[in-house]
C-alpha cells in the first residue's frame, strides 16, 4: 500500500500497526509528533494501548521499564535532552534486559540550544546496551520500528530506531506500508515470561548485585548484544520474505569495485548515493557503506567490505570533543586495525547542529581522499566539514 | 471489624527475614505492616526506590520479598516505574492477555530523599495522571543510605553530616518540607500520615485503607533511624511514641479533602523530650541554644493548631 508520509508519522503508523500495550512519551523536538499522532489513535479506540503522558524523559523511560518488566510490550520516542535526561534509566533498561523499542528522531545537544539534526544524542549512550539501528529515510525509519519489536523480543534487549531529526521526520515521502494483518502477523503476540504481574510465579527484579554477580551480569549483556547480530539478520531475513526490502548489519552502495569508499549514518546516505551515481558517469569508481547498525557492530564484515580501497572517508555526524576522532571512525579504524586493514582514512565531523551537508561537500570529501591516496605526505586525520561563514 | 494485633501479625508475610536492615530500623516494621494490610488472596507489585531498604532487601540471588512481586530501578523513579506497571496491568487486563484469578495492587517504597526531594517530580506527576497505586514514604528526615546527609524533610535544627552543628550554625537551619500537605494538594482521595505508634493499629488501618481506596494514596511514615539519628536500637517503640505525643508527628488523615486528627492527646508533651534521646538533636541542649528547642516547640504548636482548624473547617458541613 502506497502512502505519502512524514518519518514521524510513518513511524507512529508503524506503532499504531505494532498496537502496544504500554507507550509512555514526552514531548520533545523533533520526536514530538509520534506520541502526539499516537495519542490520537489511542483517543480515537484504533488501538489498545495504555499511554502514559509521563511529566519527563526520565519517568517516560522509567514507566517504560516497569511497563516492560509488568509483561507489556513497550514502545517511547524522544530526541536530543530527552534521551540524554533518560540516560541512567537506559541503563537500567539494558540491565534489566527489557525489551523496549524507542524511537529517536536525532538532535544536536546544548548548549547551545538547537534543534536540528546530528547524532550527538544517539552517540552519547551508543555504550547505554541498546541495539541501534539507522534509518536513511521514512520507509527505513518505519521498517526498522517493526523489526525493532522483533529483534529486542528475541534478543532480550532494548533497540533504538534512529532517524535525522526535521530531515527525515519533518520530511514527507512516498513510502510502502505493509497491511496490519501482515505486521501482526511477522510481531506475533509477545510472550509472558518472568513477568511481574504474574500471581502464580512472583519475582524480584533490579536487585543488588555484589562486584561477581555484577560483572557476571555485564558479561552476559555483551554476549546477548553479540548473539544479537544473528538475530538482526535474522528477522531483517524474515522481513524481506513479508516486504521484498532487503535488510543487514550495513548497506553497501557501489562498493564492490570501488577505490574510494566513504561511510556515513542515515539520510547523509542518500547524498552520497547522489554524488556517487555523478562521479561514476566520469568514470571515478567511488562507494559507500552505510552501517545500519551500530550496536551490535559488525566489526568482522565491515572492514571486510573495505579491504580494497585506496582511501576512505568517515563522516561523523557527533564529534567527540578533542578525542581522537568521531565514535564512527574510532569503532570502524579499530577494527580495520585488527583486520591488518591498512586503508588511508580520513575522519570528517559534518553537519552539526544541522549544519547542511550538500553534494558539493561530498565531492570534496572524494577529491581529498583521492589526493591523499596519491600521496605519500602526512595527513591531517580528522577534518571539519565547514565554511566559515562570509563577511566574518 | 475489631483490631487485634495477635492476628494480624500472623497474616501471610510478604516481606520476610533474611534482609540486612539495622536493628531498631523502622522501615521493615513499616513495610510488613503496610503489607499485612494487603487481603491475603490479593497480589501485589512492588516498586522501590534506591535506598537502604533497597539495597538490603532484594541483594543478588537473594530476595525478601515474598507473594509479591518486586521491583527497583532507580532512585527518584519509584512512582513512574510503578506507573508503567499499572498502567500495563490495565492493558493486558483490558486485552484478556492477563488472565489473573486475584486483583493485584500496586505499592511503592521510598525513603524521604527518593520522595521529597529527587523524586519529587516522579511521584507528583503520577498522582496528577491519577494511577491506582499507593506510594508509602518511610520518612527517616534523612539521607540514611548515603550516611545521614540532611534532605528536605530533614528536621530544623537537626545535625546532619551536610548540615553539621557548628560553631556558627546549629545544625539545619530550614524547617522541613511539610509532605503530606503537599501530597494532599495533589486533590488524592487518601492521604495519611502515620508512625509505629502502639499496637500499629494506625499504620494498619491507614494503609488497608490507602490500597483499597482507588486512585493515587499516600502514606507519610514517621521512620526512626538509630545510626542517623543516634538512639538506641531498642528505643524504636518509645521514639515513635514520644514523636506522636509531643505532635511533632500527628497521626492524622485526609479523606477526599477532609482531615480527621486520629489521635489528640490531652496534654502534649513537651517536644524536649523527644529531643534529649536522639544525639541530632545533643547540641540544642547547651545552655546557648536552648531557645531554639523553644522555637521548635512554637513551630509544632503552630501546625497542630493548623491541623485541629482544618480539621474543624473541613468537617463543617454548612462550609
Amino acid at each position: 500500500m502506497k502512502e505519502r508520509l512524514s518519518g514521524n508519522e510513518a513511524v507512529a503508523t508503524a506503532m499504531k500497526q505494532i498496537n502496544p500495550d504500554t507507550v509512555a512519551a514526552y514531548p520533545i523536538t523533533p520526536s514530538t509528533e509520534v506520541p502526539q499522532y499516537f495519542s490520537s489513535f489511542v483517543a480515537n479506540g484504533s488501538v489498545d494501548t495504555e499511554f502514559i503522558p509521563v511529566e519527563s524523559e526520565h519517568s517516560a523511560m522509567s514507566a517504560c521499564i516497569g511497563a516492560a518488566a509488568a509483561g507489556g510490550r513497550v514502545m517511547s520516542a524522544t530526541s536530543s535532552q530527552g534521551l540524554a535526561y533518560m540516560f541512567e534509566m537506559l541503563y537500567v533498561a539494558s540491565g534489566l534486559r527489557l525489551p523496549i523499542v524507542l524511537i529517536c528522531a536525532n538532535r544536536a545537544l546544548s548548549a547551545p540550544i538547537n534543534i536540528h539534526n546530528d547524532h550527538s544524542d544517539s552517540m552519547g549512550v551508543r555504550d547505554c546496551g541498546f541495539i541501534q539501528l539507522y534509518s536513511e529515510n521514512n520507509q527505513e525509519a518505519y521498517d526498522n520500528t517493526i523489526m525493532a519489536i522483533k529483534i529486542a523480543e528475541k534478543a532480550h534487549l532494548p533497540v533504538m530506531v534512529c532517524y535525522d531529526g526535521f530531515i527525515t521526520s519533518h520530511s514527507v515521502e512516498n513510502i510502502e506500508l505493509l497491511d496490519t494483518k501482515v505486521v501482526r502477523e511477522f510481531i506475533g503476540q509477545k510472550k509472558l515470561d518472568e513477568y511481574l504481574l504474574d500471581e502464580k510465579r512472583n519475582i524480584s527484579m533490579g536487585p543488588l548485585d555484589v562486584q561477581e554477580y555484577y560483572f557476571k551480569h555485564r558479561i552476559e549483556l555483551a554476549e546477548a548484544m553479540e548473539q544479537a547480530k544473528d538475530i538482526v539478520k535474522e528477522v531483517s531475513d524474515e522481513f524481506y520474505k513479508i516486504s521484498g526490502r532487503k535488510y543487514d548489519m550495513f548497506e553497501t552502495y557501489k562498493l564492490e569495485d570501488a577505490e574510494y569508499g566513504i561511510i556515513a549514518l542515515n539520510s547523509t546516505a542518500g547524498t552520497i548515493k547522489d554524488e556517487i551515481d555523478e562521479l561514476r558517469e566520469n568514470g571515478i569508481k567511488v562507494g559507500l557503506l552505510k552501517p545500519r547498525c551500530f550496536r551490535p557492530f559488525d566489526y568482522i564484515n565491515i572492514p571486510e567490505a573495505l579491504k580494497n580501497l585506496k582511501s576512505l572517508a568517515i563522516l561523523d555526524k557527533a564529534d567527540s570533543v578533542n578525542g581522537f576522532s568521531g565514535p564512527l571512525f574510532s569503532e570502524i579504524t579499530s577494527a580495520m586495525y585488527y583486520k591488518k586493514l591498512n586503508v588511508k582514512t580520513v575522519n570528517y565531523i559534518y553537519g552539526l547542529g544541522g549544519y547542511d551537508i550538500k553534494k558539493d561537500d561530498i565531492k570534496k570529501v572524494f577529491d581529498e581522499i583521492i589526493e591523499i591516496s596519491k600521496s605519500d605526505k602526512e595527513f591531517k586525520v580528522k577534518r571539519y566539514i565547514y565554511n566559515e561563514m562570509e563577511g566574518k | 471489624m475489631a483490631y487485634i494485633l495477635k492476628d494480624i501479625v500472623n497474616k501471610k508475610d510478604r516481606f520476610v527475614s533474611g534482609h540486612r536492615m539495622c536493628a531498631g530500623c523502622a522501615a521493615p516494621v513499616i513495610v510488613r505492616s503496610v503489607l499485612r494490610s494487603l487481603n491475603d488472596e490479593d497480589n501485589a507489585v512492588v516498586s522501590v526506590a534506591t535506598s537502604c531498604l533497597e539495597v538490603s532487601s532484594c541483594i543478588y540471588p537473594y530476595t525478601s520479598w515474598d507473594h509479591c512481586s518486586f521491583i527497583h530501578t532507580a532512585f527518584e523513579c519509584a512512582a513512574s516505574t510503578l506507573s508503567g506497571v499499572e498502567a500495563t496491568y490495565n492493558s493486558l487486563k483490558k486485552t484478556g492477555k492477563l488472565k489473573n484469578e486475584h486483583e493485584t495492587k500496586f505499592i511503592a517504597f521510598g525513603g524521604d530523599g527518593g520522595t521529597v526531594d529527587i523524586g519529587f517530580q516522579a511521584l507528583s506527576g503520577a498522582f496528577e495522571r491519577g494511577h491506582n497505586i499507593t506510594y508509602v514514604c518511610y520518612d527517616n528526615e534523612a539521607y540514611m543510605n548515603t550516611g545521614t546527609q540532611r534532605s528536605s524533610a530533614t528536621p530544623h535544627f537537626a545535625d546532619t553530616t551536610t548540615s553539621p552543628a557548628g560553631e556558627k550554625t546549629p545544625g539545619k537551619v530550614q524547617q522541613r518540607k511539610d509532605m503530606t500537605e503537599i501530597m494532599v494538594k495533589h486533590n488524592s482521595p487518601y492521604v495519611a500520615q502515620t508512625a509505629l505508634y502502639g499496637n500499629l493499629k494506625d499504620i494498619h488501618e491507614k494503609s488497608h485503607k490507602a490500597i483499597y481506596t482507588d486512585g493515587p494514596t499516600y502514606l507519610n511514615v514517621f521512620s526512626p533511624c538509630p545510626r542517623g539519628w543516634g538512639y538506641n536500637t531498642e528505643d524504636l517503640a518509645k521514639i515513635s511514641k514520644l514523636a506522636v505525643d509531643t505532635c511533632f508527628w500527628p497521626l492524622y488523615e485526609v479523606e477526599n479533602g477532609v482531615y480527621k486528627l486520629n489521635y489528640k492527646p490531652i496534654k502534649k508533651v513537651p517536644v524536649e523530650e523527644f529531643l534529649k534521646m536522639q544525639k541530632r538533636f545533643k547540641h540544642l541542649f547547651k545552655e546557648e541554644n536552648r531557645y531554639l528547642i523553644e522555637e521548635i516547640q512554637k513551630e509544632i504548636d503552630k501546625k497542630w493548631e493548623y491541623l485541629l482548624m482544618m480539621e474543624k473547617i473541613t468537617n463543617n458541613k454548612e462550609n
